[in-house]
């Protein structure tokens, strides 16, 4: 990402490589040192900043400008799914996000599924709803503790984490395993929903959604939390569309943007959504509208247990070691905890894909933070940072 | 239980207490007293008394309390005494090792997690002292480019400057380390020490973090200082005196919290900013500046600023208790020692037991100290509670609540107070 030089550092006190003694590349050049800027490197090995570094140059308490820098988890994962074919993709493209494993494999496993012309049972579309509304709060609840603690808040880091249990156990009677599912495939999911799912789902749903509501009175309404981040790193409108932010951060601008809602997959159009919106399009907006998400996920998954037919196949039986029809492209996108997520996939004919591509919104998230930064106070840095539902580990895939 | 600390028995645990307790008196036995009387067979042996010391006679003086207690009476009524144990740092330090145990399970309960289970078998009640062992075992490093003597000097001066205030809190009628007439201003004097201190280790070690954190450390003292002093105001008015000590003494009938509540709450939350406390913990907010002041302090350096900072609040609570909740008075609830055992001694089978000297503490200093105890603990319990409910605030906000907000505060409460006082309600002394 390109540096902006600080407001108040002309160009033309950028020294050129004329007094050093030092060989420097050409087209680098060393900057002058304004002596009230200090240079802070938050990260990688700060409580406050997650797997990446920002450099953050503030003079006194305001930051001048902030230049993050991550890819200090790159793994290599759209590299490693051309070396192994299409169902032994699925455990490794989840790896990005893994609390939110079923929605970061969602997009890849709907493209697979009209590469290789597979018609999924009604059940397990439904099947795939529940479980994608369960992760995403899974994702938000961990997403939420971090955003407490980062504001100094050490109760809304316990109770987040602690609840989120809830739904673990629940992910974990469904698929087999607590975090990483690998539920999905193409073709439908890996097992049908064990005896006595619904009446288990609807109870600890419930408690969920009791619990989250008191959320509200311990941090949400709190008038320390809203008189810090209120007015802080405001994106508006037209900069949140510009930016190409998607998401929690997008509807917080007041842009009405939901793909379960705009471009529905699966069963969406069947279920009625409802999209959160906020107009302020503060750091406080931006943390309240995943909030709302949570429950409105809740309802979801009310609605789906309620229209899913009660038996059915949920699998179809593939061919082994499929492949896909000649040379083909195909792009899905969900919409994922964080925002719109979405898989390009180029397949050769091969049981291999040719290419897998994410495009992931945490990081098109993160390209606002320099805007959202400049100018703000050091103190609000960690929740405007975090409040741009930003994971760090999925934007260097 | 089972599911935490799936292999604890209370049994075991007291075999294996039984076991050490057997071992240790076998070894005393079979190998410390035949060393001890070994030795004692080669040197000369003194005469007390007319008596020569044998061992025996040596043992049988100090199972004796009738020559024991006066001892401990005479050495009780000295000034290293009181320094040492009881107004002073011993007891500071004990109430503020409970303080730390009460907070991290008293936080656990709110947050619904566990706390400190395992150190101790009961409810990890030994949890400080391994953390306090891992804390001197660890390595102290200081970063190269740091002031070394300064570095150096910060904590000691930081427990230093805690244990000083910590003498001058009354603890009970006639218990206090330090009287001194001006003990408010000797107060305000021991509170100015700490933003240099603090200042001192930050710009000392010469690195980014603690540097932002020393200056937020700075404003956030220096700002607060001046509500905390004006809110005392009100009190100092009322009573006419500065001692902390006749100040308690005057609040015999009314606390003053009845009168000047707004001064109490002014005092309360500067109080809070002066210990760094959530929500005013910016000094030390971790996801800004990682650890604030205390980045690079490291091992025991890091552990003597913890105690410091313990031992402020214990003082900051029991100077709170002492001008506004009354100090030591409250209902007697002491038992007054038996005076027939005074009179006729202890009938023990054959012998009749007269002691001197006792009882060692009399009914009103142990009925105070209860109820400091109780009230100090009462306050400590207040200023540990917002940790868990508020986030942190910001600098601009702490000034704007300082330098505004809490002045004006303290301004009403003066005024509150002169009104009492020229309405005739009260006066010097406490209630007309």
């Amino acid at each position: 990402m390109a540096t902006e030089l600080p407001s108040n550092i002309k160009s033309s006190d950028v020294l050129t490589d004329q007094t050093s003694s030092k060989w420097l590349p050409p087209g680098l050049a060393l900057q002058k040192v304004d002596e009230r800027i200090m240079t802070l490197n938050v990260g990688p090995q700060h409580p406050g900043s997650g797997h990446m570094r920002l450099i953050v140059q503030i003079d006194g308490d305001y930051i001048v400008a902030c230049d993050p820098d991550p890819g200090y988890v790159h793994r290599g994962e759209e590299k490693m799914a051309e070396y192994r074919n299409y169902i032994t993709n699925i455990p490794h493209l989840e790896r990005p996000v893994i609390h939110d494993s079923c929605n970061v494999l969602y997009p890849y496993v709907l493209g697979v599924e009209e590469l290789l012309g597979i018609e999924v049972p009604e059940r397990a579309k439904y099947v795939r709803v529940i479980a994608s509304e369960l992760n995403r709060c899974i994702y938000i609840m961990y997403w939420l503790a971090i955003y407490g603690i980062f504001l100094g808040h050490s109760t809304m880091f316990m109770w987040p984490a602690g609840d989120r249990e809830l739904l673990i156990d629940l992910m974990e009677k469904m698929t087999g395993a607590r975090v990483t599912h690998a539920h999905f495939v193409p073709g439908g999911v890996r097992n049908d929903l064990p005896p006595n799912f619904e009446e288990v789902c609807l109870r600890q749903v419930a408690y969920f959604e009791k619990r989250i509501k008191e959320y509200a009175a311990v941090f949400y309404d709190n008038p320390i939390l809203i008189a810090r981040t209120q007015d802080t790193g405001v994106l508006s409108r037209q900069d949140a569309i510009r930016l190409g932010t998607t998401g929690s951060v997008l509807r917080a601008s007041g842009v009405d943007y939901d793909l379960r809602q705009k471009e529905p997959y699966d069963v969406y159009e069947e279920l009625d959504i409802h999209s959160n919106v906020m107009k302020e399009g503060d750091s406080y907006a931006r943390s309240k509208i995943p909030w709302l998400d949570m429950m409105e996920s809740c309802n979801i998954i009310r609605q789906a247990l309620q229209k899913m037919p009660k038996s059915g196949s949920v699998r179809v039986k593939l061919k082994p070691n499929p492949k896909g029809k000649g040379l083909n492209t195909v792009y899905k996108r969900v919409e994922s905890g964080r925002g719109s997520l979405g898989c390009y996939i180029v397949s050769d004919g091969k049981p291999e894909p040719y290419r897998v591509k994410l495009s992931v919104p945490s990081f098109r998230n993160l390209i606002a933070l320099p805007y959202l930064l400049k100018g703000e106070k050091l103190g609000n840095m960690p929740s405007v940072y975090w409040s741009l539902n930003y994971w760090p580990v999925e934007a260097d895939r | 239980m089972s599911v935490i600390a799936p292999n604890f028995k209370l049994s075991k645990f007291i075999v294996a207490i039984l076991g050490d307790v057997f071992w240790i008196l076998l070894l005393v036995v079979l190998v410390g007293i035949p060393a001890i009387f070994i030795i004692l067979f080669y040197i000369p042996l003194p005469v007390i008394n007319g008596d020569l010391l044998t061992p025996f006679l040596a043992l049988s003086w100090l199972v004796n309390p009738t020559l024991t207690i006066p001892i401990v009476k005479a050495f009780m009524t000295t000034d290293i005494f009181r320094v040492m144990a009881f107004p002073g740092f011993g007891f500071a330090v004990l109430l503020a090792a409970s303080v730390i145990f009460i907070e991290r399970k008293m936080m656990a309960k709110l947050q619904l997690r566990v706390g400190p289970f395992y150190c101790g078998k009961v409810e990890g009640i030994l949890q400080l002292m391994g953390d306090g062992l891992k804390l001197i075992s660890k390595e102290i490093i200081i970063p190269a480019k740091a002031d070394k003597p300064l570095f150096w000097a910060a904590p000691v001066l930081f427990v230093a400057t805690a244990a000083a205030f910590v003498a001058l809190i009354p603890v009970a009628p006639g218990w206090v380390v330090a009287d001194v007439d001006l003990g408010l201003l000797a107060v305000f004097a021991v509170i100015g020490f700490f933003p240099i201190i603090t200042i001192l280790s930050a710009w000392s070690a010469n690195s980014k973090y603690p540097f932002i954190g020393g200056i937020r450390a700075l404003f956030q003292m220096v700002s607060f200082e001046i509500p905390l002093i004006l809110s005392l105001l009100g009190v100092v008015m009322v009573t006419g005196t500065l001692n902390l000590s006749e100040i308690a003494a005057s609040q015999s009938s009314f606390p003053w919290i009845i009168f000047l509540p707004i001064g109490a709450i002014v005092f309360f939350i500067t109080m809070l900013a002066e210990l760094e406390r959530i929500p005013f913990d910016l000094p030390e907010a971790e996801s800004e500046i990682v650890a604030g002041w205390l980045t690079e302090l490291s091992g025991m350096m890091y552990g003597l600023v913890q105690l410091g900072t313990y031992l402020k609040l214990y003082a900051f609570a029991g100077l709170f208790t002492v001008l506004f909740l009354a100090g030591w008075h409250g209902p007697m609830v002491i038992p007054p020692f038996p005076s027939e055992l005074l009179a006729n001694g202890l009938e023990m089978g054959p012998i009749t037991l007269t002691i001197d000297g006792f009882p060692l503490f009399t009914q009103e200093m142990l009925n105070g100290t209860l109820w400091f105890v109780i009230k100090t603990m009462a306050v400590i319990f207040f200023i540990i509670l917002p940790r868990g409910v508020f986030p942190r605030v910001r600098v601009d906000m702490l000034l704007n609540l300082g330098w505004t907000k809490l002045i004006g505060l303290c301004f009403v409460n003066i005024f509150i107070a002169l009104g009492l006082i020229y309405a005739g309600v009260l006066g010097p002394g406490g209630l007309q």
